[in-house]
């Protein structure tokens, strides 16, 4: 009864609960898309470590490195402490 | 050489095994030799689906373990006599067969067969990755619903990893009335967020209770709607052309009348 009474007064299509079905599915599937394992995670962060660390000298215990979706897309995120610059590419210029 | 196809959805109860024994049956009905391979050991459903259950001697245990031959383990059916039946083992546990053995036996299955069909346990462990370790094609069966999306999405991410590149989706149990009504999702929007290739959809059909109980797949029914969508189905499996039927609320007085007439039988 309630529904159609919705119905005649034309509010239905936000309330359309297939629409709240897509929604959540949305969401939900963003956040299961990005989960990476832990063991990627870490072998991501040592070959990073790797590449960066042929430039600059970092703090490799205090390197973060997670995926986060904010609004809809997904990032890769590294806060990097870096200790010093290697001298000889500071130099190169 | 045959084709060895899984039929998976991650979510249990969306129709796996239904899909499995009417696609079979309608390759078979078509002409193409058949055999469905039922890998839910411990489990076993595809049987009583097809009404073979008292038929069952040896099962793909004794196979794999080789306590006989794979001819001997394989059930004809009862309707035509190029589809067959590997039954599952309903008193071992999924970790009697190894992936290697699986591989093994989906290719000596091939060489006999033109369609290798496998029905796959539910979730998406030991029993999903002996499903699909001797697959060449994937079909991903799922239900309008968020739990069983989400899990299609999920088992179409494992199958892309493991080679099975591009699975197929059938939308099964759609509701053409709800549908219409916006309270349930649509084709388009599965396929949006899923974003696969839709092979076939099938509208829920009172028929395949009936069916199922009888042992009868639907698609020999033709009167089931559901029926009549596998059939489908198993035509694009063969390379068929064939459009997705658009979708009918069956509201009409033909409809009601055709309801009537088809009762009666």
């Amino acid at each position: 009864m309630l529904e159609l009474l919705q119905r005649l007064f034309g509010r239905e299509e936000a309330d359309k609960s297939k629409n709240v079905a897509k929604e959540r599915l949305r969401l939900v599937l963003v956040q299961d898309r990005c989960s990476i394992s832990p063991h990627i995670l870490e072998s991501l962060k040592e070959d990073m470590i790797g590449v960066i660390s042929k430039y600059l000298e970092i703090d490799e215990k205090g390197l973060e490195v997670n995926l986060s979706n904010e609004d809809n897309y997904l990032a890769l995120v590294a806060s990097i402490p870096i200790l010093r610059m290697k001298r000889t590419y500071a130099e190169e210029k | 050489m045959g084709e060895v196809i899984v039929i998976t959805s991650g979510k249990g109860g969306v129709g796996k095994t239904t899909t499995v024994a009417n696609i079979g049956t309608s390759l078979a009905k078509e002409g193409y030799s058949v055999v469905l391979v039922d890998t839910d050991i411990g489990l076993r459903n595809l049987d009583v689906v097809l009404g073979l259950e008292n038929r069952i001697v040896y099962d793909i245990v004794d196979v794999t373990n080789g306590h006989c031959r794979l001819k001997q383990a394989l059930i004809r059916d009862k309707r035509f006599e190029s589809l067959y039946l590997l039954p599952a083992a309903q008193t071992k546990d999924k970790t009697a067969v190894t992936t290697e053995q699986m591989k093994e036996l989906c290719q000596n299955l091939k060489e006999e067969f033109d369609y290798v069909i496998i029905d796959c346990p539910a979730g998406i462990e030991q029993g999903f990755k002996n499903a699909i370790a001797g697959a060449e094609r994937a079909i991903v069966v799922t239900t309008p619903e968020v739990a069983a999306v989400r899990d299609a999405d999920r088992v179409i991410g494992l199958l892309e990893a493991a080679g099975l590149k591009e699975p197929d989706l059938i939308i099964n149990r759609i509701r053409p009335d709800m549908v219409k009504q916006g309270n349930m999702m649509d084709i388009d929007d599965i396929i949006d967020i899923l974003t696969v290739n839709l092979i076939g959809v099938v509208p829920e059909d009172e028929m395949i209770v009936i069916s199922t109980n009888k042992g009868e797949p639907a698609v020999l029914d033709p009167r089931s709607n559901a029926g009549e969508a596998y059939r489908n189905i198993a035509k694009r499996i063969t390379g068929e052309d064939i459009p997705i039927m658009p979708l009918e609320v069956n509201e009409g007085i033909m409809a009601l009348f055709k309801r009537l007439i088809g009762r009666k039988k």
